[in-house]
């Protein structure tokens, strides 16, 4: 059990949805139960192989890739089918595991038009042999691979169960999307052909540039192509148009998925990728990362606050929150990182459950316009007290899940990596502080407005409108859990992603900067880093 | 016998060929057209292959000819269905594949 | 200072500074968690089995809070034996010096020493400052780690010294009798439930802030506390009004929150600097040891202070962030005794009280004569006492005392007088709680809070909740021997202004503190006689029959009064000839730390004279209002034989004690002006209506401005900037690629030949340039 765990548990855990597909494109369309037991049977085996994983995880050793199998995959290009799993990748699938099966039990009884749970549902296991496989994969062309695969059953989604406006919505995404997957695709190549890299495996490519180098302009160019390509998929400001719009019209679940995992990808390969290889670019575009992710938690805040419709709403809320992602990932350091990580986590915990409430609220309101909404309290109560929960969570109440992402963000600001502009990055830190005050502001006015108050004439004797279901009970009792549980204990996840962060991290970027002379940075390699800036210099005088 | 006279005839087939390709509507003068371009093209085929003492262009030329054959049936073909179905072969009436 | 010398007296092979804390300590104080983690599983309790419970899960809050008050008193006694007989092992704290020739050198991480050492710096420390008793007093720290990252572990756990004990003591008691007095004043209430859910999630909340070790933890436990108030506040949000002042409060505390996560980060990362192997410490005891041992840059330290002031001035309903406070009286009363009066708003005081090191050094409270903090608490008591004259609602005259009495707390702090703050602290939260509980039993029997509509007359109905209010008012306008009196004569010392009081010690000459201070005494007398007049005095103005509240609401007002009588005998001041020397300063002696972590303050010496001005001071202002109301309005009152609320226009009747007041007084007829003119009046009229303006309109204004602005903001960059620019150019590289394919589809025509003309066009073309080319 554990050799086969050892050799094929990530590639049994990746590939089993495809065999749930195989199962279900054999069973007539007409058999729609059977179609539904299953997918959830499937996703069900999927998060028992995630937990006999887990069980044979060794804590001790996060920062080592575990159960890491690597056979040649593609000879001509020296690409490898190259899985492994470390501390950094373990939160983002156990969440992905997690997320799918309560989809599919939350869509149970209500598929949204036009119905056809057959294709919907192995969409779904498609989605999720795409996220999964990306969060695991050490190859970049498999990565590249996995991240593509994720992307069209996502606009099928989009383009067939979505709202109003849905094609417009779709093509956008998909094209925004496939523009920076394009982009990432041509960074990766150059990055093989420059560095002289034996395969496209990831621990090959990071040895072969620290050790032949890159050029500097080249390392840029490579970096900002991969910027491009994971920026949007954060989405970060500019970028981030394609979201509220894909959000919006998106199903239910397809907006949880989105906002809980897919969003995820994109940070996930600036933590797995961009910086871990190029940690000299990644010091010099950490700035301008740090101040659009500035501009997008303000902006984020903004945009919130000018909207009327709930699930815009929430989605605005994603790029502020993103930000916060982004700005701990762009301090470049340890304790930045891994509040990034804890940001994902808690992010898509906390994002998925308010669409999966605003989707049961368009179910029994048939509208998410806020100035129509009210009195959810009254006429739902227990839906009620779950949003105003999440609302609080979302704000970063300290206890809930959100906090440990916020604030750990805010703080690693303060005190960016080696070679970094200090003072830039206290300014970050201060605007974003700004930036949870915005968020408690238009996250309380939502809250107000959708759940205070009484209902309004239209609705208010309306029978429809229930309170939680059964189904709906137990697809957010999970969310629920961890919320409060990561709220209150956040070595759950600090504990998993702190040594791999750590071995991620380039040793220049570690260095206490306070304690080293610039001789000692010379004899350690560490100069380009550490003489980037002279700001650098405030920052080893410390306080 | 020099190679350019052949090569002029063939030039002078070629050009008449492409003038009743371009110029002419009815569908029958057209691939009639066509055969004449092919011809000339056998012709550059046969003419190089004689001067220079290979076989591969008579090859090249029989080949030519087969699909000629066949080019011209499939196209009678399509201009028989034509006729049947609107009564006329003016090639600049047919627009169907309009963009 | 003593430890700055010990350490660069050593060579770097020394262990580190004396935290005066220690990890030994009576089972109870370790296990100090214990009493808020009761509160905590009640609240889980009543969320999820309270609406099936008899008592609809009032019950299991009550039996919590009970036995948290019981666990909090057995804690303080643990304390007083603690902090007199232990003699254990302090931690020491190792810290990076930098030596002459610019080495870096670490010192061994917590290196544990012995009695002999700990004596050594006691006596050391005896000799520099003179008064501290001869041995310090240690805290007792116990930790767990919470997490770790980045090789930092983040611990949880409890600091217990005289402070915490101090606290914990307070809260639970106010919390568990507001837990009594509410099952009958929101008895029957739609969501009783809840209600007491979020009592105990309060209480949990605030007792993890009174015992934080570390400044993390406070942070948390200072937001959960802030959503418990919004919860609160907003308890019946059905209406409107109810949840905007719900969201008010929270949002004017997230303004100040920013400051408190920047100040928390800013000194993360400043003690970080000086720990070795470390890169930062949340730690509240290593915070402020190494601001105390001045290794902290003034500057960081300025700014943190600074932050954190924010944070204080919203917690704590400072001016300018405290107009959230006023409106907070929206919730139950009971809330408003506990959250807005005697708990939550001192948690900005407390966490000054905690973090003494960085703001004593910060702002360099000693030897100075003004600062932000005490300029701060001043303008706040002031503002705070001027607009309680103007208000009609019974609680919201209450509201705008404890902003007033908030601001004396602060301005003691300010002005270095740390016991005589903390003290106060102590004292009104039970004359306060004492205050808003009998305004609500008043509003219970009338059900309605407009004094000059519904009240008066009430001391017939309601007696004990008439007894008890006159004897909370009295402690809070501070006449002796009350507990108000004490506390706040030991701030007016404190200030160290104009000796010609004859008061001795002091951090600073802060004259322009006492003289607030003593405007702010005379004030608050004269509106708490006003609201007494208005409520209990005169005829009835309400309708329906009134009775007196039942015992739930009587026994917990008369503890308070009981406590606001005998609190100030805790802290008798030094030199106070009346009792025995083992009387005086016994609060002072037990709360005050002596140890590492606390700067050395000196500490002022009320004077018989100061005593005396004070009290005329508080007399006075109470006999202005008297004479006002009791006279003029009663006699008014009389000859328009219906109850009045203020004089009608015109002269003053011809009662007969008025006259005779009105001849004694004569000579001194500019005083009366004074006092009924200009100072009452004027206060009462143009100034604190001018004040009042001013609050609701530029400084309320402004923050509805700014929620306008952004959203108005909000709107231009998502209408302009969103779907114009950026998404504009989106939309446009799409339709530039569609008007492309347009044009190009015109080539398509379907006609055989013109495709023919453009492959032989190409051709020729291509051919052209092929011979061009070779």
């Amino acid at each position: 059990m554990e050799n086969f765990i050892n050799d094929w548990g990530l590639t049994v855990t990746t590939f089993l949805p495809m065999v749930g597909v195989a199962v279900m494109l054999l069973i007539p369309k007409a058999q729609e139960e059977l179609h539904k037991k299953t997918a959830l049977a499937t996703s069900l085996l999927v998060a028992v192989m995630g937990i006999l994983i887990l069980t044979q995880f060794d804590f001790d050793a996060t920062g080592q890739l575990q159960f890491a199998v690597d056979h040649i995959w593609i000879d001509v290009i020296n690409s490898h089918y190259a899985m492994g799993l470390d501390g950094m990748s373990l939160p983002l699938v156990l969440l992905t595991m997690l997320v799918v099966p309560l989809c599919i039990i939350y869509s149970w009884n209500h598929f949204p038009e036009p119905q056809n749970p057959k294709a919907f549902l192995i969409l779904i296991l498609v989605l999720e042999t795409g996220m999964i496989g990306t969060f695991m994969a050490q190859d970049l062309v498999l990565f590249f691979v996995f991240f593509e695969v994720v992307l069209l059953p996502m606009f099928f989604m989009i383009a067939v169960w979505g709202g109003d406006d849905r094609r417009y919505a779709s093509l956008k995404f998909f094209l925004y999307t496939l523009f920076g997957s394009a982009l990432m695709l041509v960074s990766f190549l150059a990055l093989y052909f420059l560095s002289g890299s034996e395969s496209f495996v990831l621990s090959d490519l990071i040895a072969a540039v620290s050790s032949n180098g890159v050029s500097r302009t080249a390392g840029l160019w490579i970096f900002a192509g991969m910027f491009l390509g994971f920026g949007i998929k954060v989405p970060m400001f500019p970028f981030h148009t394609w979201l509220p719009d894909a959000h919006t019209q998106a199903p239910t679940v397809g907006s949880v998925i989105l906002a809980a995992v897919l969003l995820k990808l994109g940070t996930y390969g600036f933590i797995r990728i961009a910086i871990p290889v190029l940690p000299e670019a990644a010091v010099e575009w950490a700035p301008w990362i740090g101040l659009l992710a500035v501009i997008g938690i303000i902006y984020g805040a903004l945009g919130c606050l000018a909207q009327t419709d709930m699930k815009r709403l929430i989605a605005f809320s994603s790029v502020a929150h993103m930000g916060f992602v982004m700005l701990g990932i762009s301090t470049l350091t340890d304790f930045g990182i891994n509040a990034a990580i804890m940001g994902m986590v808690a992010h898509g915990l906390i994002t998925g459950m308010l669409f999966f409430i605003a989707g049961s609220v368009k179910e029994r309101y048939h509208t998410l316009d806020i100035n129509r909404l009210g009195g959810l309290l009254i006429q739902a109560p227990r839906m009620g007290w779950i949003f105003g929960l999440c609302v609080m969570a979302s704000l970063g109440l300290p206890g809930l899940a959100g906090f440990w992402g916020e604030f750990p963000a805010i703080l690693s600001a303060y005190n960016p990596g080696n070679g970094l502009p200090v003072t830039t990055f206290r300014v970050f830190m201060v605007i974003s502080a700004l930036g949870t005050v915005l968020a408690a502001g238009y996250l309380l006015w939502l809250l107000q407005r959708a759940a205070f108050g009484t209902p309004k004439d239209e609705f208010a004797e309306d029978p429809s409108i229930t309170d939680v279901t059964k189904h709906e009970w137990i697809s957010w009792a999970p969310f629920l859990a961890l919320i409060v549980a990561i709220g209150i204990y956040p070595n759950l996840i600090f504990r998993v992603t702190d040594g791999a962060v750590d071995a991620s991290l380039d040793d220049c970027l570690q260095v206490n900067a306070s304690e080293l002379t610039a001789e000692q940075a010379e004899a350690l390699g560490c100069a380009s880093i550490y003489n980037l800036h002279e700001d650098h210099e405030d920052h080893a005088a410390g306080e | 016998m020099y190679l350019n006279q052949f090569l002029l005839l063939s030039a002078a087939l070629f050009a008449i060929g492409v003038y009743g390709v371009l110029a002419r509507r009815n569908g029958v003068l057209v691939l009639m057209s066509i055969e004449l371009i092919l011809n000339a093209v056998n012709i550059n085929l046969v003419s190089f292959a004689a001067f220079q003492d290979s076989i591969s262009g008579e090859v090249f030329a029989l080949f030519v000819i087969a699909v000629a054959a066949a080019e011209v049936g499939v196209g009678l073909a399509m201009i028989l269905l034509l006729y049947r179905n609107r009564r006329n072969i003016d090639l600049t009436e047919i627009d169907l594949m309009k963009g | 200072m003593m430890a700055e010398l010990f350490i660069f007296a050593e060579s770097a092979s020394q262990s580190g500074l004396p935290l005066g804390i220690t990890s030994g300590g009576a089972w109870l104080l370790r296990n100090a968690w214990l009493i808020p983690l009761l509160p905590a599983l009640s609240f889980l309790g009543i969320l999820f089995f309270g609406k099936r419970m008899p008592r609809k899960g009032s019950e299991l809050g009550i039996a919590a809070v009970g036995i948290a008050f019981v666990l909090a008193v057995l804690t303080g006694l643990a304390w007083l034996d603690h902090r007199d007989n232990y003699h254990g092992e302090e931690t020491h704290l190792a810290v990076v010096t930098v030596e002459h020739h610019g080495e870096i050198s670490h010192d061994e991480h917590h290196d544990e020493h012995h009695d002999d050492s700990h004596d050594e710096h006691a006596a050391s420390g005896h000799s520099e400052s003179g008064h501290h008793a001869a041995h310090s007093s240690l805290a007792v720290s116990n930790t767990v780690t919470w997490f770790q990252t980045n090789g930092v572990d983040i611990s949880v756990g409890v600091l217990v010294d005289g402070l915490s004990v101090m606290m914990l003591f307070v809260v639970t008691l106010v919390s568990l009798l507001v837990h009594i007095y509410s099952t009958d004043y929101v008895g029957g209430d739609r969501r009783y439930t809840h209600y007491f859910a979020f009592l105990s999630l309060f209480s949990a909340s605030m007792l993890t802030l009174v015992i934080s070790e570390n400044t993390l933890q406070l942070l948390v436990a200072w937001e959960l506390v802030g959503v418990c108030s919004f919860a609160l506040i907003g308890h019946w949000w059905e209406e409107k009004p109810n949840s905007d002042a719900a969201l008010k409060a929270f949002l004017t505390n997230r303004v100040g929150d920013m400051g408190l996560l920047v100040g928390v980060t800013i000194l993360f990362f400043a003690v970080g600097s000086v720990l070795p192997d470390t890169f930062g410490s949340f730690s509240i005891a290593a915070t402020n040891t190494v601001a105390n041992n001045g290794l902290l840059s003034h500057t960081a330290l300025l700014v943190a202070a600074t932050c954190l002031m924010a944070a204080v001035m919203s917690k704590s309903g400072q001016f300018f962030l405290h107009t959230w406070l006023p409106d907070a009286m929206a919730g139950p009363t009971p809330v408003s005794a506990l959250i807005h009066a005697a708990t939550m708003v001192v948690a900005g005081v407390f966490m000054i009280a905690r973090l003494y090191g960085v703001f004593f050094e910060g702002l360099s409270i000693g030897g100075s004569s003004i600062n932000l903090m005490a300029l701060v608490g001043g303008i706040t008591t002031l503002v705070g006492a001027s607009l309680a004259f103007v208000q009609r609602d019974i609680k919201k005259v209450l509201a705008y005392s404890t902003i007033s009495q908030l601001g004396y707390m602060v301005l003691a702090l300010g002005v270095g007088a740390w016991t005589a703050a903390v003290f106060h602290l102590f004292t009104h939260a039970f004359f306060k709680a004492c205050l808003f509980l009998g305004s609500g039993s008043v509003a219970h029997a009338v059900h309605s809070f407009d004094m000059k509509s519904d009240m008066g007359g009430m001391r017939k109905a309601m007696p004990h909740t008439y007894r008890t209010f006159i004897i909370g008012s009295i402690a809070l306008a501070g006449l002796p021997p009350l507990a108000g009196f004490w506390s706040k004569d030991e701030i007016l010392a404190g200030t160290g202004g104009w000796g010609l009081f004859g008061g001795t010690g002091g951090n600073g000459s802060y004259t322009l503190m006492l003289v607030m201070g003593m405007i702010t005494a005379a004030l608050t007398a004269a509106y708490m006689t006003r609201c007494v007049y208005l409520t209990f005095f005169g005829e009835f103005r309400g309708h329906g029959d009134v009775h007196e509240s039942g015992p739930r609401i009587v026994v917990p007002l008369w503890i308070l009064a009981g406590l606001a009588i005998v609190a100030g005998l805790f802290n008798l001041p030094k030199g106070f000839q009346l009792v025995p020397d083992s009387f005086q300063e016994r609060f002072g002696h037990y709360v005050e730390p002596v140890a590492g972590y606390f700067p050395t303050i000196s500490h002022a010496t009320p004077s018989w004279s100061l005593a005396i001005i004070s009290t005329l001071v508080v007399i006075g202002g109470a006999s202005a209002a008297w004479w006002y109301y009791f006279v003029k309005v009663e006699a008014a009152s009389k000859a328009s034989g219906k109850s009045l609320t203020e004089l009608p226009n015109g002269p003053t009747t011809t009662y007969p004690l008025a006259k005779i007041i009105h001849n004694i007084l004569d000579k001194k007829y500019y005083l009366d002006h004074l006092y009924t003119g200009i100072i009452a009046g004027g206060t009462k009229g143009p100034l604190a209506r001018m004040a009042y303006r001013f609050n609701q309109q530029v400084i309320d204004g402004t923050v509805d401005r700014v929620g306008e602005t952004a959203v108005k903001s909000g709107q231009f960059v998502y209408d302009k900037i969103d779907q114009l620019v950026v998404d504009g150019a989106v939309n446009t590289s799409g339709r530039l690629s569609s008007e492309a394919g347009g044009e190009l589809r015109k080539i398509q025509s379907g006609k055989v030949q013109s495709y023919a003309a453009i492959l032989f066009a190409a051709a020729t073309v291509l051919a052209g340039i092929l011979i061009v080319i070779v």
